[in-house]
């Protein structure tokens, strides 16, 4: 069969899966005062529809800053923007303001479902076809199951479809800056992940590797020559981007403080969250943490080109990331969609990719380990161990996910299951961030004009 | 280092689709339910309550039971389950009980019905004359689950819509795989059982019937195929007659006291002649001829002469989403008789033909397929869910011979898309067309792929008929329900939609006959038992 029937049928697999995981509930759903995110996304849209510019990020009679105020960088709040038009042209009870503060109805869960059905479809979805295209190894086959994998990853469908966010935006619009940089466009992929960036804040994690990888290359190119051209071009768009995109906002200096005092607002304390206890607040600051890192583990992987092994690992650390979820999406009434897509996403990278049965030492890069442990434990089958880890890890997940929502914690510990849920993700994670970082240290380098040639 | 192809043992990947239409299936749990969701929680509700003497007499809810005694017997048996689900959905007085708990238990109790549907693919794909193939995605066997696990038409219908034509059909399926594997007996049973399940299946008794008796009964044939009269054997004709026989009266026994009540309800020609969303059948195309004959006779008559008064011609009352009976005003009206006449003419060359020069089980299937075409073209209160009947035992030809993929494509396409009609709601709309276009892409490239020795599959003029569904979805669901008319004709987009299909899918009847006619044996020196 050919690679464009294949993966048109990969693409359609995606959007159905989202398209009937967005058919349950979402964040805040009939729950007054306060609702969720999917009520902030609509009073953004409100906001930014009914109010003048200049009053977005500020606490007026208006704009209640206490009531979901606007903490994102100006595109997402120019994207509220686009979509309250919309919005206005099929139903302006929307998007009245005051008058629509926790609507609700069947046909505007369809409008904010298409808007984010709409941007995946615009933003996202080429992006990884793209990137399995051009920067997978191996086989069409490979890159189509490769590309599989990535659409149905059950986080971000259940995030975006489910819970209610816009995450596809700015992880396509980093993907887009990656493919840049992979293909050699620089100012593209700059432009790209500056448009991420202006997007949510949070990329801001993912800028360190983009930033030492651009000034990386300008250097060997030569600072004297090639390179300072090369670098001040790159500045010039990046600059160039931010300013277009915080124009309405630069007339007066009170603005883009006040802007940037809503994007990090330190005052407060970086994370906003309900839980009391300094448990969860330490490990919601883990989870956020590695929420962000597993977009930087993607970069990692494009940067140290990976093989196709090398990607199971990453697919199960984005299964433990999904799993870390479950307590958020419990709450938000998503129990049955989190099973079946966790479900089919884990049979599916199990037979796609059929790694166990040939997960060699080699394969799976741990010459570094067996350098460290031949010292000490000579008789050590690290691959065996490795195997009977990853399904105890499973198991221990299952067992998790079974307690957290059909057994009651213990009086005294009433925050006992999303507490464990956090500290097992933890130590999966810190074993990872270990590991990728030993690999991307110890891999050799390969020509990046092999990539171009795709 | 670079991987070769994922190596996966040989069944794995049957047990892979299997799984991911599961999951799909789950997925749509939440999704829109038509009225036959109510039609089969009070069957679960009468089964359980009422004594099987008075199910067929049960009437508190407007959906009585008119399916046969042994789906009566299933829900039956689905009612103590459900118990453990919600003991109020088994309340015949709760009309329309739809709890979240009702929900699971009834989409849990298709999709694990389906499992019968899965064993029959895998039964069936052992049939396949040829199975070899450059990689596993060339293999006719995998193609055919594929066609088969991930149909779209008995996704949306089972699965959204619902409905159980799953389980159903996997027994059809499995009969017709005993068949090519010459167990007639238990190929027999099958559909015996299928006929006391859901009776609509007695489109294509005639095609088992014939089959049995010519190829079964008759042990041999002559050396150019014809009958061999002395080669009768009663021992296989009782045989065959107490299994069927013994299969209805366990089915029928207990009810055998209220016999007329029972087949009134199985039978109530009552309905009109069409259903309410328009099968693409030839009644669609009448209908619509006589429509237009009112239409321009009117005009020409009011223009030319200004003699009638058009409040004299009888109008054609079909306002076309009711079930009624309506006359026809310039053609001559249609009753059941005559569709029973139309049904049983269309399908008797093709009973002839495999009489005089059957050309073993794949010739009864081509017959049954027939059948299936025939009745739904020409038969009474047809329902667009019964293309399926034809369109899934095509799928079996369909990976070996070139002419059927071709006559499949054209038949498939055009059935599921005259299928979404039934899907109307906003939140499905983007299901459907992402589903359709799979099964679509999916099945035009792999019969490309499979047969592409020879040129290409389809023809332009059958290639633009069927690229030309997609202006006639925009127009039908995008447009036309922004315009003016939507108000004062909104059947206008089903008619359309019928019409349109009804060409197709008649298009595919002929070509179909004449594949059946023309074909040659394949089996005139071997002994047919």
């Amino acid at each position: 069969m050919e690679n464009w029937s294949l993966f048109s049928l990969c693409v359609l697999l995606g959007l159905t899966s989202r398209w009937a995981v967005s058919f349950h509930s979402y964040s805040g759903a009939g729950k007054p005062p306060m609702f969720g995110d999917y009520e902030a996304q609509r009073h953004w849209q409100e906001v930014t529809y009914n109010l003048p510019v200049h009053e977005w990020y500020f606490n007026t009679t208006n704009n209640d800053l206490n009531y979901w105020g606007l903490d994102y960088p100006p595109l997402t709040a120019y994207h509220s923007l686009v979509c309250a038009y919309v919005a206005k042209l099929l139903n302006p009870e929307w998007v009245e303001l005051h008058a629509s503060r926790g609507y609700e109805s069947h046909s505007h869960k369809l409008f904010m479902r298409a808007t984010v059905l709409f941007t995946d479809i615009l933003i996202y979805i080429p992006a990884v076809l793209l990137y399995c295209f051009y920067f997978c190894d191996g086989s069409s086959k490979q890159k189509v199951a490769t590309a599989l994998c990535i659409l149905l990853y059950p986080g971000l469908i259940l995030i975006d479809y489910g819970h209610f966010q816009y995450n596809s935006v700015s992880l396509g619009l980093a993907l887009w800056g990656i493919l840049g940089l992979g293909l050699g466009w620089d100012l593209f992929g700059s432009l790209a992940f500056t448009l991420a960036l202006n997007y949510k804040q949070m990329e801001l994690y993912h800028s360190l590797p983009f930033f030492c990888y651009l000034l990386g290359k300008c250097i060997k190119q030569g600072l004297t020559r090639r390179g300072f051209f090369q670098l001040a071009k790159i500045s010039l768009t990046v600059l160039v981007t931010f300013a277009l995109c915080w124009m309405p906002f630069l007339s007066d200096p009170k603005q883009p403080l006040q802007v940037l005092h809503r994007l990090f607002p330190f005052g407060r304390g970086l994370f906003e969250d309900k839980v009391a206890n300094t448990w969860c607040s330490l490990n919601v600051l883990i989870k956020i943490k590695t929420l962000l890192s597993r977009e930087t583990q993607l970069f990692l992987s494009y940067c140290t080109h990976l093989g196709f092994c090398l990607f199971l690992r990453l697919m199960f650390f984005l299964f433990v990331f999904f799993h870390s979820m479950l307590p958020l999406l419990v709450k938000d009434g998503l129990l049955l969609p989190y099973v079946v897509t966790s479900l089919a996403f884990l049979f599916l990278s199990l037979y796609l990719l059929s790694a166990l049965e040939r997960s060699t030492e080699e394969e799976l890069r741990l010459g570094l380990y067996r350098k460290l442990t031949q010292r000490w434990l000579p008789k050590l089958n690290l691959s065996r161990i490795i195997k009977w880890k990853f399904w105890f890890s499973l198991v221990a997940m299952a067992v998790l996910s079974f307690t957290s929502v059909w057994l009651e914690p213990p009086a005294k510990f009433p925050d006992l299951f999303p507490v464990l849920v956090s500290i097992l993700s933890f130590l999966h994670f810190l074993g990872f961030i270990i590991y990728f970082n030993l690999v991307q240290l110890m891999e050799p380098q390969r020509k990046k004009s092999q990539k171009k040639t795709n | 280092t670079v991987m070769a192809a994922p190596v996966t043992n040989d069944q794995s990947w049957f047990f892979a689709l299997a799984l991911g239409v599961s999951f799909l299936k789950c997925l749509l749990i939440n999704a829109y339910h038509s009225t036959d969701f109510e039609v089969h929680r009070n069957w679960l509700a009468l089964t359980h309550s009422l004594p099987a003497a008075q199910w067929y007499y049960e009437a508190t809810s407007e959906w009585t039971l008119d399916y046969p005694p042994l789906f009566a017997w299933f829900e039956y048996g689905l009612s103590h389950i459900a118990r453990f689900f919600d003991k109020e959905m088994l309340v015949v007085q709760n009309l329309n009980y739809a709890s979240p708990a009702t929900i699971l238990f009834q989409r849990l109790s298709v999709i694990v019905a389906d499992v019968v549907f899965f064993y029959a693919v895998k039964e069936c794909c052992k049939c396949l004359r040829e199975d070899k193939g450059k990689d596993l995605l060339g293999k006719p066997s995998f193609i055919l689950t594929v066609l088969l696990l991930w149909n779209f038409g008995l996704l949306i219908v089972d699965h959204i819509h619902f409905q159980y034509n799953g389980f159903l059909f996997g027994v059809l399926l499995l009969s017709i795989a005993r068949h090519f594997q010459n167990r007639h007996f238990e190929g027999a049973l099958l559909f015996s059982i299928l006929l006391n399940l859901k009776h609509i299946y007695l489109y294509i008794a005639p095609a088992y019937g014939i089959y049995l008796l010519r190829c079964f009964c008759f042990t041999q044939s002559n050396a150019d195929g014809s009958l061999q009269w002395r080669s009768f054997s009663v021992v296989r004709l009782v045989t065959l007659g107490t299994i069927v026989l013994s299969t209805f009266s366990v089915s029928f026994g207990p009810f055998i006291g209220q016999l007329p009540q029972v087949l009134s309800r199985l039978f109530p020609f009552k309905r009109g002649l069409c259903h309410a969303y328009w099968a693409p059948n030839i009644w669609a195309l009448y209908n619509i001829a006589d429509k237009n004959h009112l239409i321009v006779c009117s005009y020409y008559e009011r223009v030319k002469f200004k003699l009638l008064d058009i409040n004299k011609l009888p109008k054609a009352s079909m306002t076309g989403g009711l079930v009624q009976e309506f006359q026809h005003s310039v053609l001559p009206s249609v009753s059941p008789l005559a569709t029973l006449i139309c049904t049983v003419l269309s399908i008797l060359p093709a009973l002839f033909r495999i009489w005089h020069r059957p050309n073993g089980a794949r010739g009864f299937l081509r017959c049954l397929v027939i059948c299936a075409l025939g009745s739904f073209m020409f038969g009474w209160h047809v329902h667009e869910k019964a293309i399926l009947m034809a369109i899934l035992p095509l799928s079996l030809l369909a990976v070996e011979s070139r002419e059927d993929a071709r006559i499949f494509l054209i038949l498939s396409i055009t059935g599921h898309y005259s299928l979404f009609p039934l899907l109307f709601t906003t939140q499905e709309l983007p299901i459907k067309i992402f589903l359709m276009l799979l099964f679509t892409i999916f099945s035009l490239t792999s019969l490309k792929t499979l047969f592409r020795k020879g040129g290409a599959l389809l023809n332009p003029l059958e290639a633009t008929y069927l690229l030309g569904l997609i202006p006639l979805e925009l127009i039908c669901e995008f447009v036309y329900p922004l315009t003016v008319w939507q108000k004062t004709f909104p059947f206008l987009p089903l008619m359309l939609t019928s019409v349109y299909c009804a060409l197709g899918v008649t298009y595919a009847f002929i070509r179909l006959y004449i594949s059946l006619l023309t074909c040659s044996d394949s089996t005139k020196k071997i002994k047919t038992q």
